[in-house]
């Protein structure tokens, strides 16, 4: 996500870094090509024109000229103003001093409303909440059933009573909803509704008669990191209309750059709550806007990465894992556990793109085929256990009936126990506390050049971002899978994402 | 004139146009928008036996387009703000210099100073540069039944569009079916089952919950071809361009149907809304599904979708249909001309 914007900015920033003095001809050369990138990322274009225009006036200041490195300082101030733009301090989520707590969702059609109401539930239930949705879409065909399957999904009741599909008055499912809530002493009350588009007045006047009748403690406007332009006009609209407290961003698992969370989040003033990033309902996460900005300049996001592998890494596993590295019996079963594993915690390539540098990997890391360890589960499932448990007594003829059983050639069977020996003795190498050497593979770039006056930035330093051996171990593992030599699409470091 | 299509000729049905072979050739050809099959393969020797051809009406898009200049003034006197007039339809910043180049040329050359004589060069310029002659939906190959296969990203529209096109053919008596094959997302195929209600299509349900999509086509379209169906329109879960697993389904469900039939058009629904983000879904999408055409939805908002004019220019992908609202009559054929002069009014 915010990909290329990133690309952009670096590559700007690259004249900037190595030079002393800046002039006010640098500043703007600078400045024409973050409004080129910011457009390239959908951010309005009158967004555009405030942020750089903000971002020239304190370029051409003191705090510039009298700074030791300026053109650090100018990449600062981009990061400053992003920061701001997206909402500075992360925000969270209003409760009611007096339960029920009411969240009111309110957006364009098609934004992903409904499997937000699903997430949001969820994640309040696993807070100790006791939510309930609230079915008051009743215009789209079978919204409601949706809102039901979501709601039986994540083991949230859904109060229901009209069947939708233009039967029904939203106002009064969203009044009653709240009697019933009190009633029945639910603690949140998820009001899902409607698509409409901005300039519906007729629409605009119904989510405006439903916020009346639910006084909500939230109104989370739901938006979809996609949009372009169009973003100022919708987000004016419904903050004027039926009126936001803040902001959701979904399908961040896109690679759409984003560029309308500045949009929204500039033209309101509201706060950016909540990032949705799959389709799971676990995809789901509180916005950070200072790691977003992070992000635009590419400086990585570690945190998340750490917080999301924390969440699908198995504790108990990662030290069973440990100890069969240290002891040397780490097998090909394993391979394929750490595998299956890692695909648990997401898409690789989109964790890998979190990481610090990704930007200048992105060509390389868009080569990359997750399919390629869907092949390699099928050699390993071809093998037999002892196969499996002592890779060394695959000899030519058994190699060459994986290959069949497999469908695949016996190159690439060769080439998949060449990755796993390697990947094995690099496992070695980390447990034990070393550094692994990867070849083709420098190491991340350093992001104190960045000077980030935040501290979070040192501990985000280097590729390696656990303290557990195992964990670290997996991650050095996923980047071995792309050491095929043989994967198409690789580049001259033999690596299929180049890293 | 209203457009002509093949379909198939019922026995009760008392065909409207069967006799003159010749007279619809003609009209075929004063008609560009159709694609005219070549006479020796399809036309000739089918159309007399089984098919019949059928005028379907046209429809036009006019409620949903609205001017660039609602918000901003055309100033004649600096063309320059056109560029951001164009940045702030979506229309990138790249085609939206060329664009003003184009402009400025033109009405150099022209002598067009007024702001109706500008506007009038800025339409021409953007109606001549959306204007393709591969728009017609292919519905006039003549190998029945038709399939169309419709992807997209997730909400942008894919379901009720489909339920548009569903109604807008059993409206001319066409046998339509659809095949529910968004086993994904939750009530997708109560969804679908609704539209293809409303429309009186035929629809081919999974089998059982959570069933793969590509078998779920494959019987959708094994079916169509059972009952003798003119067209089968499969339905598909909303997948983001960047995820290789479900971009593989798409391609795994494509082959599939081509196991049994031609697909005769590949549609990929795009959101009027979307921005940049757009050529990158139609680029993908393109390369996996091999997509025949752009239905761009949501153009009642207040959204103009400048994005599909880089579609159509980098990948070659026209425009075909138009998506006006949520009703089952909101939606209309791409008119370049009726586009651009909407966008310039
Ligand atoms: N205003 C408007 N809404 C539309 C249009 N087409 C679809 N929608 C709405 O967009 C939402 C998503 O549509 P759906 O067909 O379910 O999208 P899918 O996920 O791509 O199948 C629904 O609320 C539709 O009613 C259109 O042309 N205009
Ligand atoms: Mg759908």
């Amino acid at each position: 996500m915010f990909g290329n914007l990133s690309d952009r900015l670096i590559d700007t920033f690259k004249n900037l870094r190595s030079k002393g003095k800046l002039s006010a001809a640098d500043i703007d050369a600078t400045l024409r090509e973050i409004r080129r990138a910011l457009l390239e990322a959908d951010v309005a274009l009158d967004v555009v024109k405030t942020f750089t225009g903000a971002v020239r006036d304190r370029a051409l200041g003191d705090e510039v000229s009298k700074a030791l490195n300026p053109a650090q300082q100018v990449v600062q101030i981009v990061n400053e103003e992003l920061v701001t733009i997206l909402g500075g301090e992360q925000k969270k989520l209003s409760f009611a001093k007096k339960p029920p707590t009411v969240l009111m969702l309110a957006g364009l059609q098609g934004a992903g409303k409904t499997t937000l109401a699903g997430k949001l539930a969820k994640w309040l239930k696993d807070q100790g909440q006791t939510p309930v949705l609230v079915a008051a879409d009743l215009q789209r065909p079978n919204a409601v059933n949706q809102l039901q399957v979501v709601g039986e999904r994540v083991g949230v009741p859904v109060f229901a009573p009209e069947p939708g599909n233009g039967v029904g008055n939203p106002v009064k499912v969203a009044k009653e909803a709240i009697k019933h809530a009190e009633k029945k002493m639910f603690s949140v009350v998820i009001v899902d509704t409607a698509g409409r588009l901005g300039v519906d007045e007729e629409l605009m006047q119904q989510a405006i008669d439903i916020r009346k009748a639910v006084d909500p403690d939230e109104v989370l406007f739901v938006v979809d990191s996609m949009l372009g332009q169009d973003a100022v006009n919708v987000a004016k609209a419904f903050d004027e209309g039926v009126g936001i407290t803040g902001v959701v961003l979904t399908k961040l698992d896109g690679d759409a750059r984003g560029g309308a969370a500045l949009s929204v989040a500039s033209v309101t003033g509201k706060p950016i709550v909540f990032a949705s990033n799959g389709e799971g309902m676990d995809a789901f996460e509180p916005f950070y806007p200072d790691r977003m900005a992070s992000r635009i300049l590419d400086m990585g996001d570690i945190l998340t990465l750490i917080e999301q592998t924390q969440k699908n890494f198995d504790e108990a596993e990662a030290r069973a894992m440990a100890e069969k590295i240290a002891k040397d019996s780490f097998t090909l079963e394993d391979f394929m556990d750490q595998m299956q594993q890692l695909r648990k915690m997401g898409s690789l390539k989109s964790m890998l793109a979190m990481m610090p540098g990704a930007g200048q990997m992105r060509a390389q890391l868009d080569n990359f085929d997750e399919r390629e360890i869907d092949r390699t589960e099928a050699i390993i499932r071809s093998m037999t256990p002892a196969e499996r448990r002592q890779p060394k007594i695959l000899n030519g003829s058994r190699r060459a009936r994986i290959a069949k059983g497999s469908g695949m050639t016996v190159t690439d069977v060769n080439s998949l126990v060449n990755r796993f020996e390697q990947a094995a003795k690099m496992m070695k190498t980390v447990a034990k506390g070393g550094v692994p050497q990867v070849p083709g593979m420098p190491a991340m770039p350093g992001m104190g050049s960045f000077g980030g006056g935040k501290s979070k930035g040192k501990d985000k330093k280097k590729g390696s971002k656990s303290g557990n051996p195992a964990k670290r171990a997996a991650e050095e593992a996923a980047r071995a899978l792309g050491q095929n030599p043989n994967s198409a699409g690789s580049t001259g470091s033999g690596s299929a994402f180049g890293i | 004139m209203a457009l002509m299509f093949w379909k198939k000729k019922r026995n009760e049905e008392v065909a409207p146009v069967v006799e003159p072979i010749a007279e619809v050739l003609i009209e075929q050809v004063i008609e560009p928008v159709v694609e005219i099959p070549a006479v020796d393969e399809v036309l000739a020797p089918v159309i007399s036996e089984a098919l019949v051809a059928v005028e379907l009406p046209k429809r036009s898009a006019k409620k949903g387009i609205r001017s660039l200049f609602s918000r901003i003034k055309f100033d004649p006197e600096n063309l320059d703000d056109l560029e951001d007039i164009l940045i702030q339809a979506d229309f990138g910043l790249d085609a939206s210099v060329a664009i003003v180049d184009e402009v400025k040329l033109r009405a150099k050359k022209a002598g067009a100073e007024s702001e109706n004589q500008l506007k009038e060069v800025l339409a021409t310029v953007l109606a001549e540069s959306l204007e393709r002659s591969d728009k017609a939906l292919n519905l006039s190959a003549g190998k029945l039944p038709y399939v169309f296969l419709v992807v997209g990203v997730n909400g942008v529209g894919k379901t009720t569009t489909i339920g548009k096109l569903a109604n807008w053919l059993t409206e001319g008596d066409w046998k339509v079916f659809i095949g529910a094959a968004d086993t994904f997302r939750a009530a997708a195929v109560d969804q679908v089952a609704t539209w293809a209600e409303r429309a009186g299509a035929t629809l081919v349900r999974p089998k059982q919950e959570g069933q793969d999509p590509a078998s779920v086509a494959f019987e959708s379209v094994e079916a169509a071809i059972k009952a003798d169906a003119d067209i089968v329109i499969i339905d598909t879960a909303g997948r983001l361009q960047n995820k290789i697993d479900l971009m593989g389904e798409l391609d795994k469900i494509r082959r599939v149907i081509e196991k049994q039939a031609e697909i005769s058009e590949v549609l990929l629904v795009l959101d009027a809304t979307t921005g940049q983000n757009g050529l990158a879904q139609a680029k993908a999408f393109a390369e996996v599904a091999k997509v025949t055409g752009v239905v761009l939805t949501k153009l009642d908002g207040t959204a103009k979708g400048g994005i599909v004019f880089a579609i159509q220019k980098e990948l070659g992908i026209p425009v075909k249909l138009v998506g006006v609202g949520e009703g089952i009559n909101d939606f209309a054929f791409f008119d370049a001309q009726e586009f651009a002069r909407g966008l310039v009014s």
